[in-house]
């Protein structure tokens, strides 16, 4: 928040229009709707907006670094179906609410190991990620119906659901991890030499490589951490339904993406940043929620999100015209 | 040692690996089921990737010209519940009629905002996905759609009838795939869309027009939709408004095992032809063998990465990539 005070208001939000929109669809909805403006609701919008926003974290830095990832929604399905059924193996029986813990670290676990299956065949191969990950989104959500054998899992431990109903003072435990996560994961990208390396990968790949920093080992890692976040996501989404469907997380990769670039991150890599992608999260998020509350049919929500995503596109584009002159042929 | 047998070898690999991986996996289904080499599952198998292998071929066109089109999947289900819904209102003629024009439109959108506007055409088409999916649950209020009168209608044909005894899908995906082959390998417009795929700056320079032709690649793609969409609904008579959901996907995959580069200016519309069999084979052989259905997911995630690896690994003379 130091930029905002350094280049005024203003300009901060020509910078980074997605946050004028937030505004303007939070001051419609308050407007508009009787609901909305109420510590209640917005309680809601933020566990509401957790689960897509914590993938949307780790996806900005995997598209900063000019890669892009369509697996997280299958990563997000297993990664919930383990965390529901590793609680009720036979070995954690005796373990009371401490059966929890290996559960959900073992769906961290594999969420991590699918993330860096991809990133290692993206550096080993040199095939694009847009196909590793699309091959992985297809696989990755084969292997949760082959694991759940195409049944729902329910979670025996009622601990597990009782935590999403769970708050730290006013804020919803997990709207709490989400913001930690947001916070963690702007210092990672802003504040240090992970972050800057980062940038440069996706800016420019020949000369990362030139500047000696190990472009391979670093995609790796994004990829593993974006793996991470999809299955901390995964969790959080199975704690608030005390249940792992196989087809949870269906489209999820369609709805980050969305609210990625509505933050300004560029699919060519090289640009964007987290507070961006907050804002896209938020989008979504208070959009959502207040045409519910509005009571208008949830069809329309995919017809506006799609029209918000090509406007934003077109704006884009001419903005970065004027600025660059690109060549016109 | 290595390395030298790969570079040798490499181009070979790269220009029919499509087709060694097919002849392989066909062999192996063989010896696995005993019902697996035979006319009657070979046609069955034909039928079942008609639907996909004719949007498949619109796809390929647009990848080609350098573009992608995620679209599809929700475009069919659109054109499908368009077409069953019409046919009781105004008839199955007027139906397919105004489908197919409904469903141009789509594709002239998406031409007009990635050829004219030069739009990032990956999230172009993901914006359309999602408005087209939107349209399609408020054009139907959410619920499914029939066909009353099934065994009295004509329109029945395209998926259920047959032509000289082959049925008509079958007829339909293997006759378009010959008339797009000779149009991207014969005519003036398939070079142009090769060119404008492999550089476009240069194709406009060499006085291509460079929107104008991939504005008709998405028509091209919205079309093969369409068609796909009337077999879908003969077939079926009757329509889930959430059909196409994931064939985009399932399409994309064929297209890329069929050796076409998401870069552009590659690729061939035979060879998709065999990527879409070829998944299909997978499918149906691993049913066979009796494998729960999803293996064909491992199965297929596996073949795409080997497949486009080893096309990128003969191109570049090296098996790894030489990134640190």
């Amino acid at each position: 928040m130091s930029a905002l005070r350094s280049i005024g208001p203003l300009r901060w939000l020509i910078r980074n229009p997605i946050w004028g929109f937030v505004l303007l669809v939070f001051v419609f909805f308050s407007i508009a709707s009787d609901h909305f403006f109420d510590f209640r609701n917005f309680q809601n919008i933020m566990v509401q907006t957790s689960t897509i926003g914590l993938i949307a974290l780790g996806m900005t830095l995997v598209m900063i670094n000019g890669n892009i990832d369509l697996s997280v929604g299958a990563t997000l399905a297993l990664a919930a179906a383990f965390a529901v059924d590793v609680q009720s193996w036979a070995a954690f029986a005796t373990w009371g609410n401490w059966q929890i813990l290996p559960a959900v670290c073992m769906a961290l676990l594999v969420g991590i190991l699918i993330g860096a299956l991809n990133g290692i065949i993206v550096w080993k191969t040199g095939v694009d990620a847009f196909i590793v990950t699309l091959g992985a989104m297809l696989g990755v959500r084969g292997l949760v119906f082959v694991y759940t054998g195409e049944q729902s899992f329910y979670a025996m431990n009622f601990a597990y659901s009782d935590f999403s109903y769970s708050s730290v003072g006013p804020v919803p435990s997990l709207a709490l991890i989400f913001i930690l996560c947001t916070i963690a994961v702007h210092i990672l990208l802003s504040r240090t030499v992970h972050g800057r390396n980062t940038y440069a990968v996706g800016g420019n790949r020949e000369a990362a490589v030139n500047a000696g920093i190990r472009v391979g080992p670093h995609m790796v890692w994004n990829f593993m951490l974006l793996g991470f976040l999809a299955a901390l996501a995964g969790v959080a989404l199975s704690t608030q339904m005390g249940a792992a469907t196989p087809n949870l997380g269906r489209d999820y990769e369609l709805w980050t993406i969305t609210a990625v670039v509505l933050g300004g991150t560029k699919l060519t890599g090289g640009k964007g940043d987290i507070i961006g992608t907050f804002g896209g999260v938020l989008a979504i998020g208070i959009l959502r929620n207040g045409m519910n509350l509005m009571q208008v049919p949830g069809f329309y929500v995919y017809v506006i999100l799609g029209s918000i995503l090509i406007a934003v596109l077109f704006l884009d584009k001419q903005f970065n015209r004027r600025s660059k002159g690109e060549i016109r042929v | 040692m290595v390395l030298t047998r790969m570079r040798a070898s490499g181009p070979m690999v790269a220009k029919q690996g499509i087709l060694l991986a097919f002849v392989v996996f066909l062999i192996v289904f063989t010896f696995a089921s005993d019902r697996f080499l035979t006319v009657e599952n070979f046609l069955s198998v034909f039928r079942q990737a008609a639907i996909i292998g004719i949007m498949a071929l619109g796809v390929t066109i647009v990848v080609i010209g350098g573009n992608l089109d995620l679209s599809v999947g929700s475009m069919l289900s659109f054109a499908t519940v368009l077409v069953v819904d019409l046919h009781d209102k105004i008839g199955p003629e007027l139906a397919i009629v105004v489908m197919i024009a409904a469903t141009l439109c789509l594709g002239a959108v998406n031409g007009f905002l990635v050829g004219i506007l030069r739009l990032n055409s990956l999230i172009v088409t993901l914006g359309m996905l999602s408005a087209i999916q939107g349209f399609v649950l408020i054009y139907s209020g959410g619920q499914n759609v029939d066909i009353v009168d099934q065994a009295g209608t004509w329109f029945r044909f395209f998926g259920r009838g047959a032509v000289l005894g082959i049925a008509t899908p079958i007829v339909m995906f293997i006759g378009l795939a010959l008339i797009f082959n000779v149009i991207m390998s014969m005519m003036p417009f398939g070079r142009k869309v090769y060119a404008v795929g492999g550089n476009p700056t240069a194709a406009s320079f060499s006085g291509v027009p460079r929107s104008r032709i991939v504005f008709v690649t998405y028509l091209i793609s919205a079309l093969c939709v369409a068609l796909a969409a009337i077999v879908l609904g003969s077939r079926v008579m009757g329509s889930q408004n959430n059909v196409g959901q994931g064939y985009e996907l399932q399409v994309l995959a064929a297209v890329i095992l069929g050796g076409t580069s998401l870069l552009g200016g590659a690729g061939s519309i035979l060879k998709t032809v065999l990527g879409v069999l070829m998944l299909a084979f997978i499918q149906n052989g691993l049913i066979l063998m009796g494998q729960p259905y999803y293996t064909q997911w491992l199965v297929t995630w596996v073949v795409i990465i080997v497949a486009v690896w080893l096309d990128v690994a003969a191109k570049r003379g090296k098996l790894f990539s030489p990134i640190a």
